[in-house]
């Protein structure tokens, strides 16, 4: 089979509600590409996301899907890993979803290290509602809620991951979906939480596509991923719009934690133990 | 033999001195001289300071409340003393530390005064075993052999090395070699261990985790939080042993995201919390419902709303474990009416859960999840376990995940185990799980997941009777307050009043045909609740012309048998001077 061809066994065969131009279009046929390449069953996925336009995309994957609440991608994720460690979790949604209603559960997923991947599609806007303004909104930017310009400077979330230590941490563009399918390919294939930020426009309420190309830099090949605080430089520099990995390390997975308490404790037969519990009571 | 004993002990102190430790101890070496425990623990909500109050009572036969009063006062010091001595019953004994206070001469019960803080300074040489001498004191006063408390001693302080264990047990004796040499034994109780099967002595909230195990759970996930915290502790520990997981997550919102993401993965799933976290979780257990995910949700309530009393008992939440969602979100809602209960109960809740595919909202409360009480082991054979039902082969050849079947229960397919895959959806769907926001099809999907739960109305066994058969002066209440209200009305059946109770165990649906063949020649009920504004009387009366009675009471301290007596009584009066005018 070509790899189009096995891009085409991940559609689930619905059309995108997105409108014509979306970002998430570029950001969909990544995955599916990506999904080609990792050659994984479609049983052994599940895309869990929360609520915003880019939130729709697991009903457009033939994979397990779970669209979920606003902002609650990340626990339901980990809930999904922990119950069974072999099947390969993508979280996703957008700026709003992430960033602000959920920003609370990134840390945390950081310093568990499940290994899920999770991919923001940021498009600096809240869509969905129409045009509100979002945690990575311009400072000054006018949109349906700030009418006189945003007061809140945007977030950083390169520089935020990178500080949380997150364990894998790229930035793509809708607009480059062949780099976004390399990320997207290491980023499932790195051991542990991974999270990609990707510039995906709103073409509608937040349309950036003349802006970002010319302030698009490739991050230098020499760049070492495994040195955080050149990562962390690198994040906040925002004369640039810098794509590719800005940092990797590796330690130990939730999962793989939690199964050496798991072996770590059993001892015996269930029923045995029961009776040791018991006995504690009696 | 007739009637022999039923003691109920207090001890109070300071928060930090030892009051609850030794309560727990002296509570679980009189359960192994067979005697049947209720014991519970109030205590405030600081870490060190406050006032701390253990209750035991122990009696020959079973025991359904904390009683009324209080037969031994032990008072470590003043403050429990001025707290607790008007409730002492005659002859009224009292055990204090002669070094902390002298009660005043008006007190005309048994004196047992003993230099506790001097023994304790003189012969253990440490002030933190002060507690231990109280238990030493508190066993020969009133016979219960010192060498069962060795043992006990042995499983709590071994771990802190071999010098604070002896030190504990130089204290136990310390205190009985004081009554023996000091005290003149001037009362009637007396201890007298006797052979019987062993039984567990456990807290509601040990019973329910211990369940939970038995029920299959595999993920536990939780936020710290008073009185639940001790469910996530114990899991902790007890879990991996079963190659389960417990995390605990960020917030409560996250808890219940991760349980319910375990369940869409396919494994039994928990989390236990009390009121401020359960509110935090309304909006996914919405999600639950839309999904039909199993997972269970265990409410420990304490008094509220807001922070409230965090360590004290109530009953307040019900109206937000019935409606909390927005929509319309049906789900299950039971509530655990005893420590043996929290055990059977909450098996109940998992099997519940994977059949109707559905999240259940189980309530307990503070009262309930800190008593202690002695059960019999339950035989883990003779427990069924439910798994939720799964698609056959030929459904999977087209699959739809939320397909109308006779029970409306739809199979649900596993991640990782079978080719059936279909994304689940909070936004509105229909049977193949495709979005859906024609009227028509929210109507049908709506009363799938509304009707799916009807067959709960029509079950049996789902409510606990007793009483007369004929009652014409009813009790129903729910949750903890089962066995206060037994007790209750086999005081009033006594006293020649023709009750009767129901107690049912699920709330919503409410076993609705139990309860009205229950209701045939009941004139009046009475709803004896711990909320201020009558919360299941409310519900009750909204499924059944009952002519209703409202005994609420706002939480913190739990009903005693007298006061549903009353109730009762006064209620069975009114009923006869209406029935018959002019009478």
């Amino acid at each position: 089979m070509s790899t189009q061809q096995q891009s085409q066994a991940y559609k689930s065969g619905i059309h995108p509600v997105w409108c014509p131009g979306c970002g998430d279009f570029g950001v969909l046929s990544a995955l599916y590409a990506a999904l080609a390449q990792k050659m994984w069953d479609p049983k052994d996925i599940v895309l869990v996301s929360g609520i915003g336009c880019s939130s729709r995309l697991p009903g457009y994957v033939n994979t397990y899907g779970f669209h979920t609440v606003h902002g609650r991608t990340l626990p339901i994720a980990l809930g999904v890993k922990l119950a069974n460690p072999s099947l390969n979790v993508i979280a996703m949604g957008g700026d709003g979803d992430g960033f602000g209603i959920g920003g609370g559960h990134i840390p945390h997923m950081a310093r568990r290290n499940p290994q899920v991947s999770y991919i923001v599609m940021d498009n600096s806007i809240y869509g969905l509602t129409k045009g509100q303004v979002s945690p990575t909104s311009l400072f000054g930017q006018k949109t349906g809620s700030t009418p006189y310009g945003n007061l809140e400077t945007p977030l950083n979330p390169i520089a935020l991951a990178v500080a949380y230590d997150i364990s894998f941490v790229a930035r793509g563009y809708s607009g480059r979906p062949k780099q976004l399918t390399e990320l997207m390919v290491r980023a499932f294939d790195h051991k542990g939480f991974a999270f990609i930020d990707v510039i995906s426009p709103c073409i509608v309420f937040n349309n950036t596509y003349k802006e970002i190309p010319p302030k698009i830099a490739e991050i230098d090949p020499s760049h070492n991923v495994t040195d955080r605080a050149k990562a962390f430089e690198l994040a906040i520099d925002t004369s640039k719009i810098h794509l590719g990995v800005f940092y990797e390390s590796i330690r130990t997975t939730y999962e793989e934690a939690q199964q050496q308490v798991i072996e770590a404790s059993v001892s015996g037969s269930q029923s045995r133990v029961v009776e040791q519990i018991l006995a504690r009571y009696s | 033999m007739a009637r022999g004993i039923d003691v109920i002990i207090r001890i109070g102190g300071e928060g930090g001195e030892g009051v609850i430790s030794a309560g727990d101890i002296i509570t679980q070496a009189l359960a192994r001289c067979s005697m049947e425990i209720y014991a519970f623990r109030t205590y405030p909500a600081e870490i060190k300071g406050g006032h701390a109050v253990y209750q035991v009572r122990a009696s020959d036969e079973m025991l359904l409340s904390q009683g009324d009063g209080i037969d031994v006062l032990v008072a470590f010091n003043q403050e429990a003393y001025d707290r607790h001595v008007a409730e002492l019953k005659p002859p009224g004994i009292l055990v204090y530390d002669t070094d902390a206070f002298e009660p005043p001469a008006e007190f005309k019960g048994i004196r047992y005064g003993a230099p506790i803080s001097t023994v304790t300074r003189e012969k253990v040489g440490s002030n933190l075993t002060k507690n231990i001498v109280f238990v030493g004191v508190v066993a020969e006063l009133f016979g219960i052999p010192l060498d069962r408390f060795e043992e006990l001693l042995k499983q709590r302080y071994g771990k802190k090395g071999a010098e604070a264990m002896e030190k504990n047990l130089v204290a136990l004796k310390a205190g009985a070699e004081h009554v023996r040499e000091h005290i003149v034994k001037q009362d009637a109780i007396k201890i007298t261990p006797r052979e019987r099967a062993p039984r567990l002595v456990v807290s509601g909230n040990e019973a329910l985790s211990i369940g939970a195990i038995a029920a299959g759970l595999k993920v536990y996930a939780g936020y710290p939080i008073t009185p639940a915290s001790d469910i996530m502790e114990w899991l902790a520990k007890e879990l991996p042993k079963f190659g389960g997981s417990v995390v605990q997550t960020e917030d409560e919102i996250a808890a219940i995201g991760a349980v319910l993401g375990a369940s869409f993965a396919g494994k039994k799933a928990m989390t236990a919390t009390s009121g401020p976290g359960f509110s935090l979780m309304v909006e996914l257990l919405g999600l639950a419902t839309m999904t039909e995910l199993p997972a269970v949700i265990v409410n420990v309530q304490r008094c509220g709303p807001s922070t409230g009393m965090p360590t004290k008992t109530e009953q307040s939440d019900l109206g937000l474990a019935i409606y909390g969602a927005h929509g319309g979100a049906p789900r299950i809602v039971m509530a655990l009416s005893s420590v043996e209960d929290c055990f059977y109960g909450i098996i109940r809740a998992f099997n519940f859960s994977e059949r109707f595919q559905v999240p259940v909202v189980v309530l307990s409360d503070q009262y309930l999840g800190h008593r202690k009480a002695s059960i019999n082991i339950p035989d883990l054979s003779q427990v069924q376990i439910e798994e939720r039902a799964k698609p056959t082969v030929e459904e999977l050849q087209a699959y739809r995940r939320y397909r109308m079947t006779e029970t409306l229960v739809s199979p649900m397919a596993i991640p990782g185990e079978m080719r059936a895959c279909y994304t689940a959806s909070g936004l509105e769907h229909d049977e193949a799980a495709a979005l859906n926001h024609e009227p028509a099809n929210h109507q049908k999907m709506v009363a799938k997941r509304f009707k799916k739960l009807d067959a709960i109305k029509h079950m049996t066994g789902l409510a606990r009777r007793y009483g007369v058969d004929d009652p014409e002066v009813a009790v129903i209440g729910w949750g903890s307050t089962e066995g206060v209200i037994r007790e209750a009305v086999d005081l009033a059946q006594r006293r020649g009043i023709r009750v009767g109770a129901l107690h049912p165990k699920v709330i919503s649906p409410l076993p609705e045909d139990d309860i009205r063949s229950f209701l045939k020649t009941v004139k009046k009920v009475i709803v004896p609740e711990l909320n201020y504004d009558g919360q299941f009387a409310k519900w009750l009366r909204g499924f059944f012309d009952i002519d209703v009675v409202s005994l609420a009471k706002a939480g913190g301290a739990p009903f005693s048998p007298k006061e549903i007596v009353d109730k009762i009584e006064e209620v069975s009066r009114n009923v006869h001077t209406t029935a018959v005018p002019g009478v």
